[in-house]
């Protein structure tokens, strides 16, 4: 995949809103070791190589700015492979409710 | 001053203008403040919100019995034992759970005062709500989602309400974990001057109650009569608030409003290494102990969502209970549904097997499920992450560290939150909020008994016990 994304790429950027050391005084010590950081969408206001500094054009007509990371962000959640622990439900209560008709 | 006090200290002006209420108006004393005529003065009720919501699809969605489900808690039930389950499927909503309702007038207002967009602080299916309404009005959205952890691992729900709020055209800001996505909300809101489609405004608490309106209408319908319990699925109290208002304006009053959470004690919500440790993202007691025990901790200065003055009884279920019930709910009714709602219906499995044959038992939504919303994908996230699964006796469930799938359906139960001591905690709070070389008039009083749906010898003898143990 190429590195180099058109003015006009659907990308996603990152940037750091507030640096460790700097969070809100309330949140938990693991919390408060890292950074907070902001990831957002849009279309590349200039023609850019992952890696640089830009600006995108939101959805919401928006101007933002941050670290070019990704070039037309794929969607990757899904289900995964079925789970043992869930597999074998169905037989079970079936076998309940069949039972249970038989026996009345 | 940091950027992040810097920003906070405008809190108070940015959220005015982007609601358009002055919630000072209704200050009556040192905490009171007249609840009902915030609500009443929106000019909305349960009939308009009907008509406005009738308008975008939102509402009128199914009852549907769960007689395969009720026929199980027969056979788990001591004889004559097992009421009759409903529940509403909620996902028939445009964007695919009850939230459509709790944005509908939101959207409405924000047009109406020629506000150019919304924003609104969410990370659940309130954002694609709010995206989808705000589409159909023409209006821009900005969603501000906590989404991911320092290790850029997304929790899968949010990542699939990061689609589905995209997929309507909003421009989604996802940031990891941390409270201060109220303080780049606060900066979203300063930076456009758009309506805040808050989740605990009047507007959004008003939206709800034609859920619980419908409901008992239908019920009542169906059966002759309204429904013996109404069980929601309990986070920031919205759900328990809007469809107990409901209930009661259709004339249910006696119905019993049972509130329901997921038990994830042991986590902490700010926690960066337990974000995605929790494998539920709402109707956990992660949301609902805090805001039941105060309500005040929203993006708006008053909670319209109260859920301790309409909860009757509160429950809590186990991670595991709530994947097997969703397991049996595809496989016994056909209906395949995301996360939040079977909460309340685990919970009303062992409720109704308490219950009498003739008795009916409400579940009172659905959400919609799919890729990343679902119990696999977080169950293999879980796994990934180190956390046990097995099947097993549900009393073995350790939030964070082992997921016990039940063996057996008899093996489901609910464990009672101790309500008088979420009123008493409740009143603690109060007494922290309350500013120093004050003390509570009758005014306050009242209030304090009527937030905690007690009386004033409830009220004054735990300030009085507060005290000694504090003093
Ligand atoms: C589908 C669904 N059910 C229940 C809830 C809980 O509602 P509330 O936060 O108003 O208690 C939510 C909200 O997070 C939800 O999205």
């Amino acid at each position: 995949m190429s590195n180099f994304a058109a003015k006009g790429a659907w990308v996603e950027i990152h940037s750091k809103v507030l640096p460790a050391g700097e969070r809100a005084p309330q949140v938990p010590q693991d919390t408060q070791r890292v950074p907070l950081v902001m990831r957002a969408k849009g279309f590349l206001l200039q023609a850019a190589q992952v890696g640089d500094d830009v600006e995108i054009e939101t959805c919401a007509g928006r101007h933002l700015s941050g670290t070019l990371v990704i070039i037309n962000p794929p969607y990757t959640h899904t289900f995964g492979p079925p789970i043992d622990e869930l597999i074998t439900i169905g037989n079970e209560v079936r076998a309940i409710l069949r039972e249970r008709s038989q026996s009345q | 001053m940091s950027r992040y006090q810097h920003i906070m200290a405008q809190k108070e002006e940015i959220v005015k203008a982007s609601v358009g209420l002055d919630y000072a108006h209704y200050t009556t004393g040192l905490l009171a403040f007249d609840y009902e005529k915030l609500l009443a003065d929106t000019g909305y009720d349960v009939t308009t919100a009907a008509d406005i919501q009738r308008q975008t699809a939102v509402g009128n969605t199914p009852l549907v019995e769960l007689k395969n489900i009720t026929e199980l808690v027969r056979a788990t039930a001591a004889p004559g034992n097992g009421a009759r389950i409903f529940i509403k499927d909620e996902a028939a909503n445009p964007s695919g759970s009850f939230k459509d309702r709790r944005a509908s007038l939101s959207i409405h207002e924000a047009k109406k005062r020629g506000y150019s967009g919304v924003a609104a602080a969410t990370s659940g299916n309130y954002g694609a709500a709010v995206a989808s309404q705000a589409a159909k009005a023409g209006l821009r959205c900005i969603i501000v989602q906590e989404a991911f952890d320092s290790q850029n691992i997304a929790q899968p729900e949010i990542a699939e309400k990061t689609r589905a709020c995209e997929a309507y055209g909003a421009e989604v800001i996802r940031l990891s974990v941390g409270p201060e996505l109220f303080y780049v909300f606060l900066k979203v809101l300063k930076d456009t001057g758009y309506f805040n489609a808050s989740l605990y405004t009047p507007y959004s608490i008003i939206g709800i109650e034609t859920l619980g309106f419908e409901l008992a209408q239908q019920v009542k319908e169906l059966c002759g009569r309204f429904p013996d319990a109404v069980i929601t699925t309990h986070a920031g109290g919205g759900n328990v608030t809007g469809t107990a208002r409901g209930l009661r304006k259709a004339g249910a009053v006696d119905t019993q409003m049972i509130a329901a959470s997921v038990d994830l004690s042991g986590l902490h919500m700010a926690s960066d290494h337990d974000f995605n440790r929790k494998s539920f993202t709402t109707g956990h007691t992660g949301f609902s102990m805090p805001f039941s025990t105060w309500p005040d901790r929203a993006d708006v200065p008053r909670n319209a969502a109260r859920a301790l003055r309409y909860m009757d009884r509160f429950v809590t279920v186990t991670q595991g209970e709530v994947f097997y019930i969703t397991q049996v709910l595809a496989e016994l009714e056909g209906l395949q549904r995301g996360p939040a709602g079977n909460t309340s219906l685990a919970a009303a499995f062992a409720i109704a097997r308490e219950m009498n044959e003739d008795h009916i038992v409400v579940v009172q939504e659905t959400e919609y499920t799919g890729a990343g919303k679902h119990p696999l994908a977080q169950l293999n996230l879980a796994k990934k992450l180190g956390i046990e699964i097995s099947r097993g006796d549900p009393k073995d469930n350790k939030p964070g560290v082992r997921i016990v799938i039940p063996r057996a359906p008899s093996q489901i139960a609910v464990t009672d939150v101790d309500l008088p001591g979420v009123r008493r905690s409740y009143l603690r709070h109060a007494l922290e909020h309350l500013p120093s070389d004050t003390t509570l008039g009758a005014i306050d009083l009242q209030f304090l008994a009527d937030e905690t749906r007690t009386d004033l010898k409830f009220v004054e003898e735990s300030i009085d016990e507060l005290h000694r143990t504090a003093g």
